[in-house]
């Protein structure tokens, strides 16, 4: 079914980045001589332990900070190049933790995602109100147009900021933890959707995540940051170099190479 | 759409009761066909009347409509861009910024008054100084707002900020003469009263200019309701789309708040009432339903501070501030409801 898209495609690539944060006088660095490419239809998670830099690394991609050194590309054109008001329509994010108002109907709050497109007004044309229903029937939320968002469920909202993104309509979205304060099973589904948006439009989803085992399941490929050092490949290219295993403390958590899971190591008292 | 249009009918009924008592209700009973008939032109046989309406109440029912939305339109924006319920014009210390930009002024004129001469008595300087007072405090205020997201955090900075103006309001009162005293003193007071037309032209264009700025940016407000990180990554300019904000609400409440001295808790009640009736956060609807809002508060606040029936009028601060204060309170109790 994907055999339509042309997957050589590159729509985002970074070259020897290195990215951190430009202090007073310092600047420290967090992820060095970061390589990786992301190909249309890649499902692509970006996974670290806690403050090992992956936020870093997003901001960076999306051009919230700039890189310490380094090149980012999108669509083969430098990031550094890109005015704000046309980066909008390469990269689309989905972000947590912002102050998102949640006095807006499901339909209002996705249709901002028509800001880059829409007149200085922000009319929606026919283009852009169908574009909006069709990112609404890929999240499945048609039924709960009119809601307020206030009235839905922390797994439903997420639907709804991804449709947001959808209907920004860019080829490349980035997320940052997509699946945080969600139960097992709606990590699981947001998690496969993500996949069968990428797998049945010519998009690209990279998304910073903890849900390790998950993506190890699901993911095209997987950028691994590991102590300032970057790894990048299919999970199973990654399992066998072994750049799983020093990812935790061996004492606590150990990989399973077999059935491709993190396992916590029952301690004995 | 329909719904909004049926809203913003209703809010202009409203509106337009509140224009016609606010007419036809004074220290003077005039009746309703004369108060229409010098409205029209067309001549009364009392001429006292026909100049009570023509130079004394539709002055200050314009005033009124002007000052209620502007005040309502800057109260909006502060919300929006603070994404802070409890932001205001006064609340925040811009009525304060403006107070002790026109205390400078007034008092501090003898200073100056070499080089200015006439200007600095004219109501466009006064204008001008209470706007700039407004900006500085705004400014002021936004740089703290960026480092502190907390709402609690933002009023009392801008409790602060309104402390210490009116400390050095009274440092620039201990050093001027009585005469300056009186006049600052009075026009602290507030009043929608006492403008000439020349004054309401000035407070028009003012109102012009500032709300052309927030119409301008209407696309951006929506957008800033995701918060600045969306907002930016949808191509929203953050810095210039800040900047067109801030001199939009500093023009608003500075102008009102020279031409009508500080008035309390307009700016921040109007928006959540508005809310209330219509409940979207899309500034394309809100926005004329907060001029609308705005300028029907004034106007009652108004009629309710001449006291219908009695010759003496209340200061329309104090009449604003009871009816404003509860709202607030009612706002904090019912705070887990205010993620807007």
């Amino acid at each position: 079914m994907s055999s339509e898209f042309n997957h050589d495609k590159i729509l985002l690539s970074t070259s020897s980045l290195n990215v951190g944060y430009r202090e007073k006088r310092s600047t420290i660095s967090v992820a060095e001589a970061i390589n990786f490419e992301v190909k249309t239809g890649e499902l692509v998670a970006l996974i670290g332990v806690n403050g090992s830099g992956k936020s870093t690394l997003l901001k960076t991609l999306s051009g919230q900070i700039p890189a310490l050194s380094g090149e980012v590309k999108i669509d083969h054109q430098l990031l550094s190049g890109l005015l704000d008001k046309d980066l909008g329509t390469y990269l689309s994010l989905v972000l947590t933790n912002e102050p998102v108002s949640r006095q807006l109907t499901v339909m209002e709050l996705v249709a901002l995602g028509r800001h880059p497109y829409t007149n200085w007004m922000g009319q929606l044309s026919k283009i852009d109100i169908e574009k909006v229903n069709k990112a609404l029937s890929q999240v499945d939320l048609v039924q709960k147009e009119d809601k307020l968002c206030d009235s839905l469920s922390d797994g439903q909202f997420q639907k709804v900021l991804i449709a947001r993104a959808l209907a920004q309509d860019t080829p490349l979205i980035l997320m940052d933890e997509p699946t945080t304060h969600l139960d097992m099973f709606h990590k699981a589904y947001v998690l496969q959707l993500l996949k069968t948006i990428v797998k049945t439009s010519q998009k690209s989803i990279l998304f910073a995540s903890h849900e390790i085992n998950l993506a190890l399941q699901l993911c095209d490929k997987i950028i691994l940051i590991d102590e300032g050092k970057v790894d990048f490949g299919t999970p199973s290219e990654l399992i066998q170099k072994g750049a799983f295993k020093t990812l935790f403390p061996a004492d606590f958590i150990v990989f399973d190479e077999n059935s491709k899971t993190f396992r916590m190591k029952i301690q004995n008292d | 759409m329909s719904k909004a249009f049926i809203n913003h009918f209703l809010l202009f009924i409203v509106l337009l009761v509140g224009i016609i008592l606010s007419l036809s209700l004074g220290s003077v009973s005039i009746p309703f066909q004369d108060i229409l008939k010098s409205l029209f032109g067309l001549s009364i046989e009392n001429s006292t009347w026909d100049y009570i309406i023509v130079n004394y109440r539709l002055p200050k029912t314009i005033t009124a409509i002007l000052i209620g939305s502007g005040l309502a339109v800057s109260g909006l924006l502060m919300q929006t861009l603070f994404r802070n319920p409890l932001a205001g014009p006064y609340v925040l210390g811009l009525s304060s910024g403006a107070s002790l930009g026109v205390a400078f002024l007034i008092m501090g004129a003898s200073l100056l008054s070499g080089f200015f001469g006439e200007f600095l008595f004219s109501k466009w300087a006064i204008i001008l100084s209470a706007s700039g007072g407004s900006l500085v405090v705004m400014l002021a205020v936004l740089s703290t707002a960026q480092r502190v997201k907390d709402t609690m955090t933002l009023l009392i900075i801008g409790l602060m900020v309104a402390s210490l103006t009116s400390a050095i309001v009274s440092v620039l009162a201990y050093f001027s003469s009585s005469n300056e005293l009186q006049l600052y003193i009075f026009w602290s007071f507030g009043s929608l009263g006492n403008l000439s037309w020349q004054e309401v032209g000035i407070l028009s264009i003012c109102w012009f200019i500032g709300l052309s700025f927030a119409i301008f940016c209407l696309k951006n407000l929506n957008a800033l309701l995701l918060g600045e990180n969306y907002a930016k990554s949808m191509g929203v300019q953050l810095k210039k789309n800040r900047i067109l904000i801030i001199v939009s609400t500093s023009i608003l409440a500075g102008s009102a708040t020279a031409l009508a001295g500080p008035i309390a808790f307009v700016g921040l009640a109007v928006p959540h009432l508005v809310r209330q009736l219509v409940p979207t956060n899309d500034h394309r609807i809100l926005l004329p339903s907060i001029i609308l809002g705005g300028a029907i508060l004034m106007l009652f606040c108004d009629i309710i501070a001449q006291l219908p029936g009695s010759e003496s009028t209340l200061p329309i601060n104090a009449v604003t501030s009871i009816f404003g204060a509860p709202v607030v309170i009612w706002l904090l109790l019912r705070k887990r409801k205010l993620n807007f």
